[in-house]
């Protein structure tokens, strides 16, 4: 029996198993962010406990850091600032990296962990942030995890984990042009369920998936939490190899060269056996939209709200929309494109695209946030934000911005916001808010509308 | 930690499927760098009618009969979304000590064994069978968790559950994970050694 890509590299790691089935593995780095890093490392320092790798240990402040233009690095949150200045003191403690606001590798964690090659294929990274399987594009095993997982791993180098069941999605078929990474994940949870993957590690394979640049994939990987993997995971290729090549923390001379050999053995072999083994042609797949509270609320944007249900009474309360109203032509008050889901450079080149030579609806408020200093930086050169600013959108500094409210600056109570991140939960953006997930281009074009509308329509 | 063998409690039949860690404590509650003090922002967008904290009647932990509440019942997916062990912070700082769903989010599991509290998974069917029991009357119908022999009771009825024997051993014994590990440091540190050689690409980035 072969292995699949995941028992390759849960071997390559696996310190000892235990007789329940569970193993220790060993972790080469570990990233952390001042929202849940600062808890973790303030408590190690308390109960005076040791880093294990502090070089293999990177930090960031992106979470509730200020994303206005020109910023400093605070935090409009009340009481957001214990977090960055903690960041800042138990960073410098314990001798880690830690990229602030003032450093042109800030960002968010999951952008500059593959901007920066700190994520890399075939190895193990965790950070205290539930997107942390969007590394898995990289064709590393990434996870998320708690506070005292992140002390474990920080103290000792490793986790224990349990068995997983593993199951692969083959996306074929012939991708239309304006289908995006995006569409695919949202139209995947709506279909299944946003727990169907409970207990599951993902292989994304599949022609699409090959089709794919680098950037496209770490959406894909970055929406597996939403349906409840443990992670998602995409084999390297020469794509993945060309991306990490010469990047920061990325192997150099000879070393390159026996890591990306490696790197090549990375694929599940042809006779290895998945406990779920699926096939979805994206053919078919049309602009995809969340119009409830869970990513699984979510339609095709020429499609209508689904039939009224006991379980969705409330939902439909919180959205303010009926059942059987069709999703396309709401009025929306904001538009947001940024996060750790679609905030890369080629996020924002596709976004442009549409903006350019157009203006956003005046009542609306847009707003872009790049995923790093790097991507603004990127962006500039190529005079991304001219084309945002021209057409009406704020052009922000990086970070995780509106993508959640911590009690800062966000969107009116009530209002209704279409938005390129991944979580459309009561509440995310704001006391009262409604958020649509989408892509990028989706969240432009209906901007510009000052209605949800269908992308394809920019295409015509 | 706190060892868990049994418990028994007031049950919240909440039932939501997909309740989401930002709805068990919102992002804007976690204000301090630390793991205590949490209770007061628990379900705070659903416990509270308005910005003075005045306690919404239509949210269930609200109720008088509720109020000593310590088993959480949910529905599937529980604890999805953000990794903050917060939510689990929350919850054990007011007082609940068992999780009963049917499937769990599983960064929220382990964040609920790492703090002693139970997360128990049922079926459907069995859950809602619970779940109405409880509603007959709340303050008396109180249900038994027992983890030495994996069952929730009622008074007339027994739920085996299954749980994985590493976080049963480690609630049972309120086992302190990192020192466990540590237990295995020769073995840890053999492996790197050998892994250093195998894979130097990575060490000779990092060091």
């Amino acid at each position: 029996m072969g292995q699949t890509l995941y028992q390759k590299l849960k071997k390559l790691h696996e310190v000892r198993q235990f007789d329940d089935g569970s193993s220790l593995i060993l972790i080469d780095r570990i990233m952390l962010h001042e929202r849940t890093g600062s808890v973790a490392l303030s408590n190690m320092l308390s109960e005076n406990r040791n880093i294990a790798a502090p070089k293999t240990v990177f930090s960031t402040i992106d979470h509730i850091v200020d994303t206005k233009p020109g910023r400093p690095d605070i935090s409009r949150m009340p009481g957001g600032m214990v977090f960055i200045d903690e960041m800042h003191r138990v960073s410098k403690a314990f001798g880690i990296r830690l990229y602030g606001a003032d450093d042109d590798r800030q960002g968010i964690v999951h952008v500059i962990a593959p901007e920066q090659g700190i994520a890399l294929p075939g190895i193990t990274i965790v950070c205290p942030d539930s997107h942390t399987c969007t590394l898995g594009a990289m064709g590393a095993l990434a996870w998320g995890i708690g506070s005292t997982d992140c002390e474990h791993a920080l103290a000792t180098r490793t986790l224990r984990i349990p068995q997983f069941k593993q199951m692969r999605i083959r996306l074929t078929g012939k991708k239309p042009k304006w289908l995006t990474s995006k569409d695919v994940v949202i139209n995947l949870i709506s279909r299944f369920g946003a727990d169907f993957a409970t207990g599951f590690v993902i292989e994304f394979a599949g022609s699409v998936v090959e089709e794919m640049e680098i950037e496209e994939r770490l959406t894909l990987c970055n929406m597996g939490v939403e349906f409840a993997a443990f992670t998602a995971i995409i084999a390297p290729d020469h794509k993945t190899i060309e991306y990490a090549r010469g990047r920061p923390f990325a192997p150099k001379g000879e070393d390159a060269l026996i890591a990306e050999a490696h790197w090549a053995s990375l694929v599940s072999d042809i006779n290895a056996s998945f406990d779920v083994d699926l096939e979805v042609d994206v053919s078919e797949i049309a602009p995809m939209i969340t119009w409830g509270t869970s990513p699984e609320h979510a339609i095709s944007v020429d499609e209508v709200l689904p039939d009224q249900r006991s379980d969705l009474a409330d939902v439909f309360k919180y959205v303010g929309l009926r059942p059987h109203e069709p999703i396309r032509g709401q009025r929306i008050d904001g538009a947001f494109i940024g996060s750790c889901t679609n905030s890369r450079l080629s996020d924002l080149r596709r976004a442009a695209s549409i903006l350019k030579g157009r203006k956003v609806k005046s009542e609306i408020r847009a707003i872009c946030a790049p995923g790093s200093k790097e991507v603004k930086i990127s962006a500039e050169a190529e005079g991304l934000d001219k084309i945002f600013l021209e057409a009406g959108f704020e052009w922000h500094e990086a970070g995780c911005a509106f993508c959640f409210y911590a009690g800062g600056e966000t969107f009116s109570p009530g209002s209704r916001v279409i938005s390129s991140t991944n979580r459309n939960f009561e509440g995310r953006q704001g006391p009262g808010v409604c958020t649509h997930i989408a892509s990028p281009e989706t969240v432009a074009w209906s901007a510009v509308n000052g209605q949800i509308s269908d992308v394809r329509e920019a295409y015509e | 930690m706190k060892p868990f063998t049994n418990h028994i409690g007031v049950a919240l039949p909440l039932l939501a499927d997909n309740l989401n860690t930002d709805v068990i404590i919102p992002s804007r509650e976690m204000k301090r760098v630390s793991k205590v003090g949490l209770a007061n922002g628990l379900f705070a967008n659903i416990r509270y009618s308005d910005g003075n904290r005045k306690p919404d009647p239509e949210f269930l932990l609200n109720h008088p009969n509720y109020h000593t509440a310590s088993i959480l019942i949910l529905g599937r997916n529980a604890g999805c979304g953000s990794s903050r062990e917060h939510a689990v912070w929350a919850l054990a700082d007011y007082g609940f000590r068992v999780v009963l769903a049917e499937s769990f989010a599983s960064i929220f599991y382990n964040n609920c064994v790492a703090n002693g509290v139970l997360p128990i998974t049922l079926d459907r069917s069995s859950i809602e069978a619970i779940a109405d029991w409880v509603r007959i009357d709340p303050t008396s119908h109180h249900l038994s968790a027992n983890l030495e022999k994996c069952t929730l009771e009622t008074v007339d009825n027994s739920f085996e559950f299954v749980i994985t024997p590493l976080a049963r051993r480690m609630l049972l014994n309120g086992l302190a994970p990192i020192d466990l590990t540590l237990e295995d440091k020769v073995l840890i540190d053999c492996f790197i050694a050998e892994d250093m050689r195998e894979r130097q690409w990575l060490y000779s980035v990092s060091d």
